[in-house]
């Protein structure tokens, strides 16, 4: 069987070198093999020991549940202290990770845009050029106007509760709160609804 | 810079696609040659995974925007890793010719 899926792991920002090198006489001798941190696990240290988050605030910032923030984290502190023991390079790449960004809202065109690039300030909207955008706060919206919204439903097969379907969660990931079913997806029927 | 549209036809008077993953056509479009091209969507009618495969086409065309009215779940994390812009416009009314008339501000 092959193993489980791992999640995505959320990581705001690539770290600005690619590893450690080890410095002295003995250095590299005994174990030639870099250690290789995942990015993952280095956003793991920062958040936890750099930013001081707790376990639990961190893996929600990570997207992932807090056992796993934990495994993560114990991983890291591992190879890192194999790497300071034994003498060893660190190279930080690879792992199952994203990019988190900001998004914008432009004031004149009213589209949203993200920003890629952490290092570049935007200034102007990507499309019409204008300069009066604002950062956008996905918090701040309201219920409705939800961009994530949609008309369709997730449903329960099990019992039949219904509840409004939102981008961005899966309905065969949530179960029912009446009866534990993991549920399905259910277009729109009021036509009045659906888009154009 | 490269900029791709999702569209739902392949003229100039064609709309804004609703989704990405399988809208009808991309359009690269070139801002400094001013170059277009299009690209029927092969992944219209995949029943899973047409977003990721979508990307994959803009990706290999070195486009650094993408202009769509919605973007899936799958997609995001893939852009954001590719350091592709996301445009979102709620506009699903404006023409191919009226957005790129605003790309060329």
């Amino acid at each position: 069987m092959s193993p489980r899926i791992k999640v995505l792991r959320k990581v705001l920002s690539p770290p600005i070198i690619k590893g450690f090198k080890p410095y002295g006489l003995q250095a590299g001798q005994q174990h030639p093999e870099v250690v290789n941190l995942l990015y993952e696990e280095y956003e793991a240290l920062r958040l936890s020991d750099y930013d001081k988050l707790n376990h639990h605030q961190a893996s929600i910032m990570m997207g992932v549940s807090r056992p796993t923030f934990t495994r993560i984290y114990a991983s890291a502190l591992q190879k890192v202290a194999k790497a300071m023991v034994e003498g060893r390079q660190i190279s930080i790449e690879g792992g199952k990770v994203y990019f988190d960004s900001d998004w914008y809202q432009c004031s004149n065109c009213h589209c949203y845009f993200n920003n890629p690039q952490k290092d570049i300030v935007v200034e102007n909207c990507p499309l019409c050029g204008h300069d009066q955008i604002n950062q956008f706060d996905f918090a701040n919206e309201s219920e409705d106007d939800h961009p994530t919204n949609c008309e369709d439903f997730c449903v329960c097969p099990g019992c039949g509760f219904e509840k409004k379907h939102r981008f961005g969660d899966p309905c065969n990931q949530q179960t029912c709160p009446e009866c534990n079913h993991l549920m399905i997806r259910k277009k729109s029927t009021d036509p009045k609804k659906q888009k154009n | 810079m490269k900029i791709a549209i999702a569209s739902n036809g392949n003229t100039l008077e064609s709309t804004l696609d609703l989704s990405f993953g399988r809208c009808a056509y991309f359009i690269i479009y070139d801002s400094e040659s001013k170059a277009m091209e299009f690209i029927p969507n092969p992944n219209r009618d995949l029943e899973e995974g047409a977003g990721p495969a979508s990307v994959n086409i803009i990706a290999s065309r070195n486009t650094n925007k993408i202009i769509s009215s919605e973007f899936g779940v799958k997609i995001k994390p893939l852009l954001d890793s590719l350091k592709i812009q996301m445009i979102v416009l709620k506009e699903p009314t404006k023409t191919i010719q009226q957005i790129i008339n605003m790309l060329n501000h």
